[in-house]
């Protein structure tokens, strides 16, 4: 079980108060978690990747374990707390101010 | 007695204000999609209570949203746990991809950058929903970079009409500081095959054949700010208005100048008159007089905010070149505030309704033809488009 904690908005659009729980099949990346984050809520294809590229959109990171894996290649193994649920992937928008 | 609805897009969401015909009472809801650039909304002229909302964020790129209960509740087109074959989810409202398909017979893959080389169109959002006069699930989505598509299933899935971008013109297309933008989305009413389409900074186009085919309608068009005042294309068009009871003539304003053709967009002449400035973004049109119009004059395009302090709606009853300025009910000092190219528009009430919305988050109503004016609300976020839908 996979923990992913999404950005205020995208939580309202994807019409969820609180972190989402996933069942990943095979091993925990990246690429899967994601996939099966739009699966289960179509609403949110195209807000976290391109529709096309899949590439991470500018503003959005990915954080898990205090680290930023934003970077990581895509088929990467995350960290084994995320990938047994014991810390949540994260996605987090850019801080924007003034 | 016939109520009205406005439809108010802003930089932080979605609003409704409703009255009856008399529009002097205002109910407002919202914000709706708190939070996110809500750069278009407007309902279909066969089903009213079908509304399209274009939502967008720098953050998470575009969605679009539906209503089919006038607004009350909406949802993300396909956005529920539905799978299709293969366990891919169902319903892509936001995916818009160009079309680069060998049927084409075109790569359709650059157009013009700021620094004069060639650049590949990258979907960036969709400014302008326009629905279709006929059929309630199908609508059209001018985006940015400038391209046109068509939803025929509410909104589920897009196509783009590439013979727009494959005409031939489109390498010459480039962006203004706005970026490059297909804001202008006009469907003529004795005509089901006929659309115009304008595009910052390209000028406006037309299509005879339902979208297959597309030719610019840009002569007379003058632009001092491109090397030839008279290209074929590269005019910065702000927005383009029409009555549809005489669609083959239209009311352009340009980035300067206010332009008028009464051939289809075959050709162009100015009409801008006694204008105190001829900048400016919106124009609309009065609805049951074809040769009443309307625009903001805006000081200049360095400094976007109305001229001298004042708020003044101009309006001009014999289609162009003579104005009066209508400034009752609206500050007529200390007031900078900018009006964007899809904020205004009207009602279809025997009065005919004007209104429009401002950066400085003001939506100004007038039910007597732009004599008189009262604000709806003063404090919204900065406002980006205002339709209205006359309901029964």
């Amino acid at each position: 079980m996979i923990r992913v904690e999404l950005p205020a908005h995208l939580r309202t659009l994807a019409h969820v108060n609180t972190e989402v729980r996933l069942e990943i099949a095979g091993p925990a990346t990246q690429r899967s978690v994601l996939d099966a984050l739009e699966a289960r809520y179509p609403m949110l294809r195209g807000t976290i990747r391109d529709h096309v590229t899949l590439q991470r959109r500018p503003f959005l990171r990915f954080f898990a374990c205090e680290e930023d894996l934003s970077h990581e290649p895509p088929d990467a193994p995350l960290p084994d707390p995320v990938a047994s649920g014991k810390e949540p992937f994260i996605i987090i928008g850019a801080v924007a101010g003034g | 007695m016939s109520n009205v609805r406005v439809l108010v897009g802003t930089r932080k969401g979605a609003f409704l204000l409703t009255s009856d015909g008399k529009r002097e009472k205002w109910d407002v809801s919202g914000p709706f999609f708190a939070g996110w650039e809500i750069y278009h909304m407007k309902g279909s002229p066969v089903d009213p209570n079908r509304i399209y909302a274009s939502q967008n964020s720098s953050w998470s790129g575009q969605v679009i949203q539906r209503s089919s209960d006038g607004g009350k509740t909406w949802e993300t087109p396909g956005g529920g746990p539905q799978m299709g074959p293969g366990g891919f989810p169902v319903g892509e409202s936001n995916k818009f991809v160009y079309d680069t398909s060998a049927q084409t017979g075109k790569p359709l893959t650059t157009h013009q950058f700021y620094d004069g080389t060639q650049h590949p169109w990258e979907f960036k959002r969709v400014w302008h929903l326009e629905p279709s006069l006929s059929d309630p699930d199908t609508v059209y989505a001018g985006v940015e970079d400038a391209a046109l598509f068509r939803s025929t299933d509410g909104a589920h899935s897009w196509q783009e009409l590439s013979g727009l971008r494959g005409h031939g013109t489109g390498p010459k297309w480039q962006p203004g500081a706005g970026g490059m933008c297909l804001h202008t989305v006009i469907l003529d009413p004795k005509d089901p095959g006929r659309i115009y389409i304008a595009i910052s900074s390209a000028g406006a186009f037309r299509t005879d054949d339902g979208g297959a085919t597309w030719k610019p309608i840009n002569k007379g068009l003058r632009s001092t700010y491109i090397p030839d005042p008279d290209a074929e294309v590269g005019h910065c068009v702000h927005h383009v208005a029409m009555n549809p009871s005489r669609p083959g003539v239209l009311f352009m304003q340009k980035h300067w100048d206010v332009m008028r053709s009464d051939d289809a967009g075959d050709s162009w002449h100015e009409v801008s008159g006694n204008l105190p400035t001829d900048f400016g973004f919106v124009i609309d049109v009065h609805a049951h007089e074809p040769e009443t119009i309307y625009v903001v004059p805006i000081k200049s395009d360095s400094e976007h905010y109305v001229h001298e302090g004042k708020l003044r709606v101009y309006r001009s009853r014999t289609g162009g070149n003579e104005w009066e300025a209508l400034t009752n009910g609206l500050p007529q000092s200390n007031c900078y505030v900018n009006v964007l190219r899809d904020a205004m528009a009207v009602d279809s009430l025997d009065s005919c309704g004007v209104y429009f919305g401002t950066t400085g988050g003001q939506v100004y109503a007038s039910p007597d033809a732009g004599d008189s004016w009262a604000p709806i609300v003063r404090d919204l976020p900065a406002v980006l488009s205002v339709e209205v839908q006359t309901l029964p």
